[in-house]
C-alpha cells in the first residue's frame, strides 16, 4: 500500500498532477491511497516551496512541476 | 552517445527555426498584397500585415526563449536559492535576491510557499519582498520579447530598471520594520529539511526546456494572438502621432494613470508587448509605455489576494504603494532623460 501525496493550494496545475498520479498508479496496478494536502503549514513540513509537489509515503519525489504519466509510473513503481 | 543524438536534433531545429524565422516579413508582405491582393498603405492592409507578420513571430521567438530560458532555470531552484540568501545582510541580500529572481523558477501561486521557506531560514523580509518584486516583474519572456522588437537597449533598460525597483523597494520594505503586519503564523510554521534533488544530466536539462515550451505556450499563445490583434488595430486604424497628445511626454498625469490603469490589468508579457510596440509607434512616450507595462506585469491583483494569506492589508498597500511609486519615478525619469 502507497501514500501518494499531492502537495498544492489548488492550482490547476496541482489537480493535473493528482489526475495523473492516479493514471499512473493504477495503470502499474499498485495499491495506493491518495491525499491532498492543501494547508501551507502542512506543505511546508515536507520542505518544499514551489507546488505542485509529489511526495510518496511521506517522501517528496518531485517538486514545482507536473511530470508525464510514463515518468510518474517510474516514480511509483 | 544520445546525447549528440539530442545535440543533432537541437541542431536541425535552430537551423529549421532560423530559416523560417528570417523570411516572415517576406511572407506578411506576399499574404497581404498578393494573396489577398489588398491596397497598399490602407488602414486594413497595414492592420493585417501587422498581424501575419507579428503573430508567427512573436510565437516563434517564444518558443526559442522559453527553451533557452528553461535550460538556464533547470540550474537554480528555490531551494537554492534560499540557501544562497539565508545568512546574508540586508543590502547584500537585496541585491543579491533582486538577482535571483530574475532566474528562479516562479509562479506567483507559489509565493505564499516561498515568503514562508524564506523568512523560515532566516531571510530578511525586505530581501524577501526584492525576490517578491523581481521574479515577475524581470520576466524572461517580456525580456526577449522587448528584445526581440525594440533591440537590446530597451531590453537593457527594463532590467536594469526592474532590478533597481526591486532592490530599492526591498531594502525600503525592509527598513519599515512592518513584521507585526505579517501574519504571526508564518514565523511559528516549521519548515521540514529540504529534500535533495537528484543531480540532472543535459537530456534532463533539455527535457526540462522542453516541458518549459509546452507549458507556457499552451498557457500563453492567446494572449499574443489577442495582444498581436489589438497591436494589429491600433498600428492600422489609429492616426499616426495620436497617442502623443494623451500619452506623449507632455502629458505630465500620463505616467501615473498608466500605472494605475496597469494594476487591474491582468495579462503576461507576452500578450502586452505588441501593444506597447504599437502605443510607441503612434507616438506615445517611451517612459509611459515601460511604466504601464511593468504595473501590468508586476503588480497584479491576483497576487495581491494571493498574498493576504500571509500579509495583513497594511503591508500589502504599503508593498504596492512603493512597487508603483517607483515605477512612476523610472516613468518620469524616462519621460525627461529620453
Amino acid at each position: 500500500m502507497k501514500k501518494i501525496q499531492i502537495l498544492g493550494t489548488g492550482c490547476p496545475k496541482c489537480k493535473k498532477l493528482a489526475e495523473n498520479a492516479e493514471i499512473a498508479a493504477k495503470e502499474i496496478g499498485i495499491e495506493y491511497e491518495l491525499e491532498k494536502i492543501t494547508k501551507i503549514n502542512d506543505i511546508m513540513k515536507f520542505g518544499v516551496m514551489i507546488t505542485p509537489t509529489l511526495a510518496v509515503d511521506g517522501k517528496v519525489k518531485i517538486a514545482g512541476k507536473v511530470p508525464s504519466v510514463e515518468q510518474l509510473k517510474e516514480i511509483l513503481k | 552517445m544520445r546525447i549528440l543524438k539530442w545535440l543533432l536534433l537541437l541542431m536541425v531545429a535552430v537551423l529549421l527555426w532560423g530559416l523560417i524565422y528570417w523570411n516572415l516579413a517576406a511572407f506578411g508582405r506576399w499574404f497581404t498584397y498578393s494573396l489577398l491582393n489588398l491596397r497598399q498603405d490602407g488602414h486594413l492592409s497595414s492592420a493585417v500585415e501587422f498581424f501575419v507578420f507579428e503573430t508567427p513571430k512573436v510565437l516563434m521567438l517564444l518558443v526559442l526563449i522559453v527553451f533557452g530560458i528553461g535550460i538556464i532555470r533547470s540550474f537554480f531552484t528555490p531551494e537554492k536559492t534560499r540557501k544562497i540568501l539565508s545568512g546574508k545582510s540586508e543590502t547584500v541580500g537585496n541585491i543579491l535576491a533582486s538577482l535571483l529572481g530574475v532566474v528562479t523558477p516562479f509562479c506567483s501561486c507559489s509565493a505564499v510557499p516561498l515568503f514562508v521557506g524564506f523568512v523560515t531560514a532566516g531571510v530578511p523580509i525586505g530581501v524577501t519582498f526584492s525576490f517578491l518584486i523581481s521574479a515577475p516583474m524581470i520576466n524572461e519572456i517580456a525580456l526577449v520579447m522587448l528584445f526581440g522588437m525594440f533591440g537590446w537597449k530597451v531590453a537593457g533598460l527594463y532590467m536594469g530598471v526592474g532590478l533597481l525597483i526591486a532592490i530599492v523597494a526591498g531594502w525600503i520594505l525592509g527598513r519599515l520594520h512592518m513584521e507585526k503586519h505579517i501574519e504571526p503564523w508564518v514565523f511559528q510554521a516549521k519548515m521540514g529539511e529540504a529534500v535533495q534533488e537528484d543531480a540532472m544530466n543535459w537530456e534532463d536539462r533539455i527535457r526540462y526546456g522542453l516541458n518549459a515550451v509546452r507549458d507556457i505556450v499552451s498557457k500563453v499563445w492567446i494572449y499574443v494572438i489577442l495582444g498581436i490583434a489589438v497591436g494589429a488595430g491600433i498600428h492600422g486604424y489609429v492616426p499616426q502621432d495620436f497617442m502623443a497628445s494623451f500619452m506623449g511626454k507632455r502629458a505630465w498625469w500620463s505616467v501615473p494613470a498608466a500605472v494605475l490603469l496597469g494594476v487591474p490589468i491582468y495579462s503576461n508579457a507576452a500578450g502586452i508587448i505588441p501593444v506597447v510596440k504599437a502605443l510607441l509607434e503612434k507616438g506615445a512616450a517611451l517612459g509611459t509605455v515601460l511604466a504601464f507595462m511593468m504595473a501590468v506585469i508586476g503588480l497584479s491583483l491576483p497576487e495581491a489576494i494571493i498574498l493576504r494569506n500571509i500579509l495583513k492589508p497594511k503591508l500589502i498597500f504599503t508593498f504596492f504603494g512603493i512597487v508603483a511609486a517607483g515605477i512612476i519615478i523610472i516613468g518620469y525619469l524616462f519621460n525627461i532623460v529620453l
